[in-house]
């Protein structure tokens, strides 16, 4: 009763270069890019429709990318929110929809037997393309938000994270949180969701990832059927440019906790940027890779000041930011600041060592293949190589690009874009 | 018709999903060490956990928490590898590791390029009898396990609350204890506990190796013979059963504390696969929790969030894993204008409506739908799966059950729903929670710009 799997996901070249996932890519009628990749093994399928209508899209109105998403599995063409529920629980499909600032998504997960899966798939495409926005759903889940908003105010690492993305990002679109503020989204009405939803949620703006046990035609199919009824309408306009500021701040918020939340960074780096694999390698010595970075060696191995220090570049579509991180008792958050910003000094200053930057490349490539071991992952990543129009090889150049990098290539990266002297500090506890 | 494709569906899904289940592989050392292989070949990476029978639920008091700051301790190095040795092997290999302790278990892992298992299999076995404690380094550690504990829940109001609520929904169960520990035990921890803590649990017959992924089982076994097998075994003697007195009424506490939502916990005690001879009530427990929280046109999302809308989210939950007696949790935020007596109120209803009526046809229909479809979806893990297989056998279920999960579940009737909501879901044997959120005083201090305090 035994079947071995056959992975045609992975062929292998040599010892340690793999060819990732083949992407496969079209579009459908109405111009939207599919991305499709086909995996065995498993019979089920993971589609995602992902359209540029994240927070960043908000404008004034924070959170109206965000609560639109919400509604949208409230309610469509004749179906309720239970109706909707019920036909994807019924075959064991999984929906989820959700927005980040440069994104909103709507994912299915199914098992690829016909019946099953076209039940969910038709459930999903009437979601996208004939949400009802109606009033009484709309009030619900805006309470809803307005509650969880309140709810976060409970916690200082929250509080602190919003305000790091204040000061670095302030006047740009990237500054508000993306589930949005209690003032703007108790001011909202169903015909703002609508409003959204109509500009945003529109073949124009929309790119289809389908990784999963079908072929190429199944594929076509699916993103073709699943689209057809969008609105044509016109891709979202490009978003603007991150000014930098000047020089670092440091900002405290008292919050009755024992412990105090730290956040220190500065705006980083987009998708594209020249500097990406610099800085990614860079940070991975720095404070991104877990028990053995530097950041967590001097705060907690050396010191035992955190539970957890880490430091990383959150790269978006315009320059994301690079954020370092750490909570520790009240009383000893001055120490343990000065710690962190000794670490990035040393660092940028100094660079790695030549000993540190082979260990690096040995982790990451010798580790490459669990970034995309399952269906999951390999979704998430083709989502992301197809809503930054990254090359369609970008995971079967990795390495390569990984192993470019030099000590020198680092420090000159570090010493351009991470200058110590322009770290915001943000610290939020009862310090 | 759609009733006849639910049908089809549930016919005829759980038997796909059993012709193409990878078999397990199993063998016992003569020292008593467990290694479990399951291949599984879309992927050339492999999953190493070593899992060990001890969790906070075999802490005595006054060192609560032990078991949990040894797990922080096995990072410290030994005679042959130390400190810091351990994590640089792994992550030159291009490893990813991590360990986590629990109730009943505490567990070691290792996700690597198939190639490198053994690296993965020769430092694992080194720390099973190797480790190097002393003070300096637990001083240290023992400040980063308090760090964790407040980031963790003297900071968080809910996690605070879940705290007290366990400790006083058990009276004499190991379960009342946290994981982390109490403060005070925390803070007075000795190097000689964790010595003989460690000593006593950390040995091959009471450990359970198990390896998913690219590799073949043979290989597996001859590398883990290499590395495991002439380790020395511990005197383990049985554990003392613990059993939970019975609960003569219903236990209410309220816990005020700086938040902004008001929030309610419920649970009553009920058994587990472990504690009954007749498995059939924890399955049909597990269903019930279906019922109530499997997914979005469950009763308590359907009815409370969204029908009532007395409830901005509600939650039911039952974990049939566990080693002794558990509890059968509610949880629920009230809407505006509701209170957590309300939350109560609503949650006994739905509670009293499982044992006045049965559940109909499509609700239990779209329960089982979602265990059949989730046992294929899981499969997409390697570390679920080899999670599954540890905690199972290290809590004394015995891994063999993995594959009976989704036939039972599939069994279970309407009637044995509600049967098991009237044995066990009594207004005696349960226990609540209040949250009285109590004013956070916060205030903003003007920015300077940095360079103020610098460092050196």
């Amino acid at each position: 009763m035994r079947i071995s799997f056959i992975s045609i996901l992975f062929i292998l070249f040599s010892q340690s270069v793999y060819s990732a996932a083949k992407i496969e890519h079209w579009q459908t009628s109405l111009g939207s890019s599919v991305f499709f990749v086909q995996t065995k093994g498993l019979p089920m399928v993971d589609i995602r429709v992902v359209f540029d209508a994240g927070s960043a899209r908000d404008e004034y109105q924070y959170g109206v990318a965000s609560l639109t998403s919400a509604l949208l599995d409230t309610g469509a063409g004749e179906w309720s929110a239970d109706d909707i529920a019920q036909r994807f629980e019924s075959v064991g499909a999984q929906f989820g929809a959700g927005v980040s600032r440069d994104m909103a998504w709507l994912s299915l997960r199914s098992l690829t037997e016909e019946k099953l899966l076209n039940k969910a798939l038709n459930t999903m495409q009437v979601i996208l393309t004939s949400p009802s926005f109606n009033e009484a759903d709309f009030q619900r889940e805006k309470n809803r938000t307005l509650a969880g908003l309140k709810h976060r105010e409970e916690s200082p690492g929250a509080l602190a994270g919003m305000e790091f993305y204040k000061v670095l990002y302030k006047g740009h679109p990237y500054a508000h949180p993306a589930s949005g503020v209690i003032e703007t989204v108790s001011g909202f009405s169903v015909e703002d969701l609508r409003t959204f939803y109509q500009q945003y949620y529109v073949a124009k703006n929309a790119k289809v990832v389908i990784v999963g046990d079908l072929n190429k035609q199944q594929a076509m199919n699916i993103a073709q059927s699943l689209l057809s009824d969008l609105q044509l309408g016109e891709k979202a306009e490009s978003l603007p440019e991150v000014n930098l500021t000047k020089k670092g701040l440091n900002k405290h918020i008292k919050f009755p906790s024992t412990q105090t939340h730290v956040f220190a960074g500065l705006v980083g780096m987009h998708r594209k940027d020249e500097d990406y694999m610099n800085l990614y390698v860079g940070n991975h010595i720095l404070g991104g890779s877990g028990l053995v970075s530097q950041l967590f060696a001097e705060v907690r191995e050396k010191r035992g000041l955190a539970y957890s220090a880490y430091s990383y570049f959150s790269p978006l579509l315009r320059k994301g930011p690079f954020t370092m991180g750490l909570q520790t008792r009240n009383d000893q958050t001055t120490q343990a600041v000065k710690v962190m910003q000794n670490t990035l000094k040393d660092f940028v200053a100094k660079g790695p060592t030549e000993q540190d930057l082979i260990a690096a490349k040995k982790n990451i490539t010798g580790g490459f293949a669990m970034r995309f071991d399952t269906n999951s992952k390999l979704t998430s990543y083709v989502s992301m190589i197809g809503f930054y129009q990254l090359p369609l090889d970008y995971l079967d150049t990795f390495q390569k690009r990984v192993e470019a990098v030099t000590v020198e290539s680092i420090k000159d990266a570090f010493s351009r874009r991470v200058r110590p002297e322009m770290i915001n500090t943000i610290t939020v506890g009862g310090a | 018709m759609i009733f006849r494709v639910i049908m089809f569906a549930l016919i005829c899904l759980p038997i796909n999903a059993y012709s193409s289940n990878v078999k397990v592989h199993q063998r016992v050392f003569d020292n008593g060490l467990k290694v479990l292989v399951k291949e599984d070949h879309r992927s050339p990476v492999v999953v190493s956990q070593i899992w060990y029978k001890v969790g906070s639920s075999y802490e005595p008091g006054g060192i609560t928490g032990v078991s949990h700051m040894l797990e922080h301790m096995m990072f410290k190095g030994t005679e042959k590898y130390p400190k810091g040795e351990f994590s640089r092997i792994i992550a030159e290999n291009g490893g990813r590791e991590n360990a986590f302790t629990g109730r009943d278990y505490t567990a070691y892992f290792q996700t690597m390029e198939k190639s490198r298992l053994e690296v993965s299999f020769k430092l694992e076995a080194d720390r099973m009898r190797g480790l190097s404690l002393n003070a300096g380094e637990l001083k240290k550690e023992l400040e980063v396990v308090t760090e964790e504990r407040r980031m963790r829940t003297d900071d968080k109001p809910r996690s605070k609350m879940q705290e007290h609520f366990m400790a006083m929904a058990f009276s004499n169960s190991p379960y009342k204890n946290p994981v982390i520990g109490w403060p005070s035990d925390i803070a007075n921890y000795k190097v000689d506990d964790l010595q003989a803590w460690y000593e006593l649990w950390y040995a091959p017959n009471n450990a359970t190796l198990v390896v998913v992924g690219d590799i073949k089982a043979d290989d597996v076994f001859a590398l883990a013979e290499k590395y495991f097998a002439g380790i020395k075994t511990s005197d383990i003697k049985p554990i003392k059963p613990q059993a939970e007195i019975l609960q003569h009424g219903i236990r209410k506490t309220t816990i005020k504390l700086p938040a902004k939502l008001p929030y309610l916990i419920m649970g009553y005690k009920v058994p587990v696969l472990n504690s009954i001879e007749n498995d059939t009530d924890a399955y049909a427990l597990e269903v019930l929790a279906g019922i109530l929280d499997g997914g979005s046109s469950a009763r308590l999302a359907s009815r409370l969030v969204r029908g009532k809308q007395i409830a901005v989210s509600a939650g039911a939950g039952y974990n049939m894993m566990s080693r002794l007696p558990d509890l059968f949790m509610l949880d629920a935020t009230p809407a505006e204008g509701q209170t957590v007596f309300d939350m109560e109120y609503a949650l006994k209803e739905q509670v009293y409506d499982l044992k006045s009526e049965l559940v109909s046809v499509d609700e239990l229909q779209r329960v089982k739908a979602q265990v059949l479809a989730s046992a294929v979806y899981e499969r997409d893990s390697n570390f679920y799966q080899a999670m599954q297989l540890g905690m199972l056998e290290t809590v004394g279920i015995g891994w063999e059950k993995v594959d009976e999960y989704v036939e039972k579940v599939n069994q279970i009737t309407a009637e044995q729903v509600r049967d098991v909501a009237r044995k066990y879901l009594l207004e005696d044997q349960l226990n609540i929670a209040y949250l009285d959120p109590q004013p956070i005083r916060q205030q903003k201090q003007n920015s300077k710009v940095a360079g103020g305090r610098h460092a050196h």
